[in-house]
């Protein structure tokens, strides 16, 4: 019986032992170092906000393993011998494979600074950095500041933890404005506004220098480009992450930033695969990252990935880009591409809506010349990802996505509608006269 | 506002100490007289009983029910034993010793409790409201912006199974123990509201009173509550003022009132199964005696149930009934919406969910035909069972101690929907017109959803939302009440509570969006 051994029990590689199981009777083994069982990454901030337990984002009970064989070893994998096909444990114990998976993820980046490695300075990334902001930040009385240097998604997760326990929190950003690098501006700008709403010390174009130590090694204070030393007890970084392949260094395993692979998410050696966020392609697909650290692309590999070990070759082919979030309280989802300022091609043009007092807006893009829509994103409006998916497959123009914006409208029930504020907008910024037709089952459920 | 806070919890736990206390104070004296009126109301044949009562009771002071309730109990229990030993079966009393002490009690308290009403009322109902509202009320600034409310709920004793949360679970369930059971320790409680009953029906209030009183100010102040907490949320906002509705207005005021009006007691939102009784004999009798309006009551019960109960399941799913309008299900969104996390999402716990609903259906069912056998035939028993002792029988195991003690009396321990999710034979028939023809379901959101969890610890019907959610599968589950605070805590808007076409209800899940694979070659593969 062929063994599959898959090293990392995240999203990508639970996602490729579950369906490998589902088509084939092959020997399965998934090694982590991290936890006995999957847990959803995305989840971990949570936990310390106190709105589950640590049990609540393991999506699988635990006889589930056992019932579908699917065996889990806690071990952590030096090294790859991919001539003898085994793996090399710590503690000098050896796996053998037939096939092998990576699927070790990220861990968070350090760009050398002083101090990185002090006690109290962390990242937030892995349930022992969820362990260990518990044991750094309890509550207020024991930090009395953190700071959080790195102004992206992670970033501003870890200063609503933080906050969430009263905790005063420094936020340093080097960009002007939060998240431009992705976000238009005016949603940018939003998000600033409701980061200090949150009584966050958000410090934008502020980098971090050095991170100063007390008598026994914990940070104590940081200092900044700007000059200023702020005292604090803990360091969040969270200035993005890196895939977590330093194991694999010497394997013959082509590397770049990650694992390199091609569209069948296959290594330079025959029988290794990676897949998730420390997979690169080598050429990027469409507007996509060659590396891609987005919880649903590492399901989609796993997913794709099975297919191909089991007999069904398939390419990793991602449909439309689609991606959500939440910035404290405001929810985030995006579907298509809209690009920053910093980051759009000539001919894309933005439309932008935002209400006059509370913090919603959505931005739509459209080529300038065809109008054809390209993306919008939208914040406090939920929307339908089935009904984006297909205006941007059938190619449609922005106004038809203005015209019909409610069939794609996901809010829940009673909730206050914006569509006829939006398109009076447009009307008046795109100089046409639409209006906004009613919500249609018909034309939601249409398989086109 | 920290401060107001602190204050109102202390203030609620004054209101709350004199209300655990007053069951056991209080002066009763039963004079001659009301202890004549007694005998002739209830029809007491039993000589040794009244002498026993006239030489032990009348006359004299009895401080506090734990010495009065004994004395009446055993008065009764000899005089019941020595009629049964002379086969002198007429002059048997069948009123409980409970019940024959909580109506002695009721006619003779002449303390401080009984002569004080509105006084006391204010010290325990009173106090318990303004405390409550004092203790709720900052949230509204406390909670700052609005949003998704649930930070250091598995922090808190309270809503983490800690010491509070076994004080507040040993607190319920003495309360419905003495409700069900030892309705004698209620007589005191019975005083702090006869004014109000006295207003709405014309007459004292009885321990049933003191229950509908209680559930409808305890709805209010957590309603207040769910208010708050749910602000950003019109689709909460608008439930939460649906049952409270229904709970005062239906469960409460229009049955008092009707009793003025000389016509039967009736709930006109209680819904048979979960109105187990309304098929009973003494039941349909008093209907069938009460003229036009006790048919219509009658006709309306048999239709609400057969007819616009499953009807109103097809377009909206069972939520219109579950959490729209259920008292049972009102109490679970108001009283019980901090405790929703506890229900346990194991595949364990849905086995034993699925046999022990259904079998209470089942009971339900059987129960009421024998009952229905019984009225129509005349005889007592069926097969040699007695009708009567099978509706005793879950008048007790499900109507008392299911639905009550353990219903709401574990909320703090086993989530908010015990009953509901176990228990409700209305719940499992709404179920299956839920799963198999309705237009409800909950839809997920495409590939959206990042298996977070935050659905499935919130659901309180224990429902893994999570396993279908990161599936991209829709929700289509019997138990689902439709409370929609899946939806509302999902922190990516995966989820979305609607009524749409049945086709497509139950959506293929074979390839999740977002994964672009060529659907007819996945199909020709196969």
């Amino acid at each position: 019986m062929e063994h599959i051994v898959i090293i990392g029990n995240g999203i990508s590689g639970v996602t490729a032992a579950r369906h490998i199981r589902k088509l084939s009777d092959k020997k399965i083994t998934i090694v982590s170092a991290e936890t006995d069982y999957f847990f959803s990454r995305t989840a971990l901030m949570y936990v310390y906000m106190g709105h589950m337990k640590f049990e609540h984002t393991q999506p699988y009970e635990n006889w589930f393993w056992k019932k579908n064989r699917i065996e889990l070893l806690k071990g952590f994998v030096t090294a790859v011998d991919h001539e003898k096909k085994t793996l090399i444990l710590a503690e000098g114990k050896e796996l053998a494979y037939d096939k092998l998976i990576i699927a070790t993820g990220s861990k968070p980046n350090k760009f050398g600074w002083p101090g990185q490695d002090l006690k109290g300075v962390q990242g937030l990334y892995s349930k022992q950095d969820l362990d260990k902001i518990e044991a750094n930040a309890p509550n207020k009385e024991a930090c009395n500041r953190a700071v959080i240097v790195g102004g992206g998604l992670i970033g501003i997760e870890l200063a609503e933890m933080l906050r969430s326990r009263k905790i005063p929190v420094t936020f340093l950003v080097r960009e002007n404005s939060f998240w431009n690098g992705v976000l238009p501006s005016g949603e940018s700008e939003m998000i600033n506004e409701h980061i200090l709403e949150h009584h966050i010390d958000l410090k934008l174009e502020t980098n971090l220098v050095e991170i100063i130590a007390d008598e026994n090694g914990r940070a104590k204070a940081i200092t900044t480009d700007k000059g200023e030393t702020i005292e604090c007890n803990v360091v969040g970084l969270t200035a993005g992450v890196t895939p977590n392949i330093d194991f694999l260094k010497d394997s013959g395993i082509e590397l770049g930033r990650g694992v390199k692979v091609n569209r069948f998410l296959e290594t330079n050696i025959k029988d290794i695969y990676a897949i998730g966020d420390c997979a690169e392609q080598h050429e990027a697909i469409g507007n996509r990252r060659p590396i891609e650290a987005v919880w649903y692309t590492g399901r989609m590999m796993g997913e794709a990935l099975a297919q191909t070990i089991c007999g069904k070759p398939r390419q990793y082919s991602p449909g439309h880009w689609f991606n959500s979030a939440k910035f404290l309280d405001i929810e985030y989802q995006t579907y298509g591409w809209v690009f920053s300022e910093r980051s759009k091609q000539e001919h894309e043009s933005h439309f932008h809506w935002r209400h006059a007092s509370e913090k919603i807006c959505i931005t739509a893009s459209y080529h300038k010349d065809s109008k054809k829509f390209l993306g919008i994103n939208t914040f406090g409006i939920r929307m339908r990802h089935e009904i984006f998916d297909r205006w941007l497959t059938e190619e449609r123009d922005i106004d038809h996505v203005m015209q019909y914006l409610k069939d794609a409208n996901f809010d829940p029930e009673f909730y206050s509608h914006y569509e006829e504020e939006i398109i009076s907008k447009y009307n008046s910024v795109m100089q046409t006269n639409l209006s906004v037709q009613k919500k249609s089952w018909k034309r939601i459920f249409s398989k086109a | 506002m920290k401060a107001i806070k602190n204050l109102g919890l202390v203030i609620f736990l004054i209101g709350l100490a004199v209300f655990a206390a007053v069951p056991v104070l209080g002066t009763f004296s039963l004079d001659q007289n009301t202890f004549d009126e007694i005998v002739k109301e209830k029809n007491i044949k039993s000589d040794v009983f009244i002498q026993s009562i006239n030489e032990n009771v009348v006359g004299k002071d009895f401080n506090g029910m734990l010495s009065l309730s004994p004395t009446i109990s055993s008065a009764l229990d000899a005089a019941n034993n020595q009629h049964k030993k002379n086969k002198e079966y007429n002059k048997v009393i069948y009123t409980s010793g409970h019940d024959m002490a909580a109506l002695v009690g009721k006619k003779s308290g002449t303390g401080f409790i009984s002569q004080n009403k509105g006084l006391m009322w204010f010290l325990s109902f009173g106090l318990g409201i303004i405390g409550a509202l004092m203790f709720i009320l900052p949230n509204v600034i406390l909670l700052g912006k609005k949003g998704i409310k649930n930070d250091g709920v598995y922090h808190d004793s309270a809503t983490n199974r800690g010491w509070i949360a076994w004080l507040v679970f040993i607190f319920l369930v003495s309360f419905y123990l003495i409700l069900y059971f030892r309705p004698e320790f209620a007589v005191n409680w019975t005083f702090l509201v006869d004014p109000i009953s006295e207003s709405l029906s014309g007459n004292p209030a009885g321990h049933w009173f003191v229950y509908g009183f209680m559930y409808c100010t305890v709805m209010t102040v957590m309603a207040v509550r769910m208010y708050i907490k749910y602000r950003h949320n019109v689709y909460q906002v608008v439930r939460t003022t649906s049952v409270l509705f229904f709970q005062i207005v239906f469960a409460f005021l229009i049955p008092e009132m009707m009793v003025r009006l000389q016509m039967p007691y009736y709930d006109f939102k209680n819904a048979f199964p979960l109105d187990y009784d309304f098929f009973f004999q003494w039941n349909l009798k008093e209907l069938l005696n009460s003229g036009g309006i006790g048919l219509f009551i009658l006709v309306w019960g048999i239709v609400l149930t057969l007819v616009i109960v499953p009807v109103m399941v097809y377009f909206f799913g069972k939520r219109w009934y579950c959490s729209w309008v259920c008292g049972c299900g009102g109490l679970a969104e108001t009283l019980g919406d901090p405790y929703r996390q506890h229900s346990s999402k194991s595949l364990f716990s849905w086995k034993v969910e699925r046999w022990l609903i259904h079998g209470v259906l089942l009971f339900a069912v059987v129960m009421t035909g024998m009952t229905l056998y019984s009225f129509f035939t005349e005889s007592s028993t069926i097969f040699g069972i007695k009708t009567q002792s099978v509706q005793n029988t879950y008048s007790l195991l499900i109507g008392a101690i299911f639905a009550g003690v353990i219903g709401t009396g574990f909320y703090p321990i086993f989530g908010n929907r015990v009953w509901c999710r176990f228990g409700c034979p209305l719940a499992a028939y709404l179920g299956f017109v839920q799963r198999f023809k309705s237009r409800f379901r909950i839809t997920t959101n495409g590939g959206q959803c990042i298996s977070c969890g935050n659905c499935s610890t919130y659901c309180e019907q224990g429902i893994d939302v999570r396993a279908y959610a990161q599936k991209g599968e829709n929700i289509v589950r019997s138990s689902c009440v439709g409370c929609g605070v899946c939806s509302a805590v999902c922190p990516r808007g995966v989820l979305k509570l609607e009524n749409g076409p049945e086709e497509g209800r139950i959506n293929p899940t074979e390839v999740l969006l977002g994964n672009d694979v060529d659907l007819m070659d996945l199909v020709n593969k196969k």
